[in-house]
C-alpha cells in the first residue's frame, strides 16, 4: 500500500480546477490505483484543514441534479505550497531494518534454514511480480497503472537481487554470524 | 484430472564443454502455450539447457522429447527440419543477417521452407507490422535501433508459426523501455497464437512475464515457481 501526503495529493487534483469531495475521491482512486482508496471522511476532513490553513477555499456549490455539494479550489498560497512539496526531495529510505534481512540473520543465529527461507520468499516475490506485470502488460493499461506497477516492480526486484546475492553469500555469512 | 502431456520434456540432461560441466541432470517440462522462464546466475547452465532443448547441441546424457519424439534419436537432417518448422529462436543480439534487408531477413525462414518469394515477403511484412516495425522493411539491420532489431528478430522467429519459441536473453542488450516493448510484443503474440515460449533470462522483471519459473543452480533445477 502506498502512503502519501493526502493534503498534497488533493491540492494536486484541485490544480486542474474547482472540484467537490466526491469527485476528488473518485479521481484519486483512479489516478493511484495501487494506493488505498480514500475514505470520504478523510477527504472532507482534509479539505477542511486545507481551508483552515488558507491553502484551499470554498468555490461555491454544485447540485448537478442531485444533493447540493460544496466545491473547493486551491488558493494562490495552496498553489505555491503544492509547487514547494512537488519539488522537495524525498529522503532516501534507510531500508536497513528490513524484515527479510532480519529473518535471514535470525535463521542463521537459531540454526534455521536461511536458504530455504530465501527460496520461499523469492518465490513469493516472483508471484507478486508476475501479478503486477500482468496488470501492466494488459492491453489498454493506462499510464497511472503502468507507473504504479513499475514502481512496485522495481522495489520487489531490488529485494530479489539482494536475496539472490545473499543466497550466494550464505556460506560466508553463516561462518561470520557463528563466530560472533 | 490427469496432467496434460508436456510438449517438450528434458530429463536428466548432462552436458560438458571441455572440462566444464554446464548441466548436471537438469530436468524441465514445457507445455503447449506455456511461457516458462529459466533463470539463474551466469554459468548456471541456462543457455546450454536451451541449446539442448532446441536440438542445437546434443546432451552427453539424458533425453529431450518433443511432441512424443526423442530428439537424440533423430538424424541431423530431421532435427534441422524440426528446428526450421516447429521451433523459433531469438538470441540476445537478434543475429539478423546484416547484408539482407529487414524484410528479407524475416522472409528467409519461409523461403527456406519453400514458400514463393512474393508470398514470403508479404507474410514477413505482416509480421513486422505486428511487431511494430513499420516503414523500415527496406533498411539493413544495422540501421535499426536495438529494440527494433530485436522485434524484427522476433518476427523472424514467429513467421513460420512455430509451436515453441526459444528466447535467450532477448532483452539483455536493451534499455528497460525497449526491453519492455520487446517482451510485451512477444508475450501478446505468443498468447494469441498459443505458442510456447522458453525464456532464458537473468532479469527478474523479464522472468515476471512468464507463467512459471525454473531456476538453475550449478547445472540443475533449484526451485520450481508456482504459477501465480
Amino acid at each position: 500500500m502506498i502512503r502519501m501526503s493526502t493534503r498534497h495529493i488533493l491540492l494536486g487534483l484541485l490544480a486542474t480546477g474547482p472540484s467537490h469531495g466526491y469527485d476528488l475521491k473518485r479521481r484519486h482512486d483512479e489516478r493511484f490505483p495501487q494506493a488505498r482508496p480514500l475514505a470520504y471522511g478523510q477527504v472532507y476532513t482534509t479539505l477542511q484543514r486545507l481551508v483552515r490553513d488558507g491553502l484551499a477555499e470554498v468555490d461555491g456549490t454544485d447540485s448537478d441534479g442531485g444533493p447540493e455539494r460544496t466545491t473547493y479550489r486551491a488558493t494562490d498560497e495552496g498553489t505555491r505550497e503544492l509547487a514547494r512539496w512537488a519539488g522537495e526531495i524525498a529522503p532516501p529510505a534507510p531500508f536497513v531494518a528490513n524484515e527479510i534481512f532480519a529473518k535471514v540473520v535470525v535463521a542463521i543465529l537459531s540454526g534455521g534454514d536461511p536458504d530455504g527461507y530465501l527460496s520461499a520468499q523469492r518465490a513469493a516475490h516472483m508471484g507478486r511480480m508476475r501479478e503486477l506485470t500482468a496488470v501492466k502488460a494488459a492491453k489498454g493499461a493506462d499510464l497511472a497503472t503502468v507507473l504504479s506497477a513499475d514502481y512496485a516492480l522495481n522495489h520487489l526486484d531490488a529485494d530479489l537481487r539482494w536475496m539472490n546475492t545473499t543466497a550466494a553469500r550464505l556460506t560466508t555469512l553463516t561462518a561470520e554470524v557463528d563466530a560472533t | 484430472m490427469s496432467r496434460p502431456v508436456p510438449l517438450l520434456t528434458a530429463g536428466g540432461l548432462t552436458k560438458a564443454h571441455g572440462r566444464t560441466t554446464a548441466l548436471r541432470g537438469a530436468s524441465v517440462e514445457l507445455h503447449t502455450g506455456e511461457i516458462l522462464a529459466v533463470t539463474g546466475a551466469s554459468g548456471s547452465g541456462k543457455s546450454t539447457l536451451l541449446h539442448c532443448l532446441a536440438g542445437i547441441v546434443r546432451p552427453d546424457a539424458g533425453s529431450v522429447t518433443y511432441d512424443g519424439r526423442r530428439l537424440e534419436g533423430l538424424p541431423e537432417k530431421r532435427l534441422s527440419e524440426l528446428r526450421r518448422t516447429e521451433f523459433g529462436v531469438v538470441f540476445q543480439f537478434g543475429q539478423l543477417i546484416p547484408e539482407l534487408t529487414v524484410l528479407d531477413n524475416v522472409a528467409l525462414p519461409l523461403l527456406l521452407a519453400g514458400t514463393d518469394r512474393a508470398g514470403a515477403r508479404a507474410r514477413a511484412g505482416q509480421w513486422l507490422e505486428r511487431f511494430g516495425v513499420r516503414g523500415q522493411e527496406d533498411l539493413r539491420p544495422g540501421e535499426l535501433s536495438g529494440g527494433q532489431a530485436q522485434r524484427a528478430a522476433l518476427a523472424r522467429a514467429l513467421v513460420t508459426g512455430p509451436r515453441v519459441v526459444f528466447a535467450d536473453e532477448p532483452t539483455g542488450a536493451l534499455d528497460s523501455l525497449a526491453g519492455e516493448q520487446v517482451m510485451t510484443a512477444l508475450i501478446h503474440t505468443a498468447r494469441e497464437s498459443g505458442t510456447a515460449v522458453l525464456l532464458i533470462t537473468h532479469d527478474a522483471q523479464v522472468a515476471a512475464y512468464a507463467d512459471r519459473e525454473v531456476r538453475l543452480r550449478d547445472g540443475a533445477v533449484a526451485a520450481l515457481g508456482v504459477k501465480a
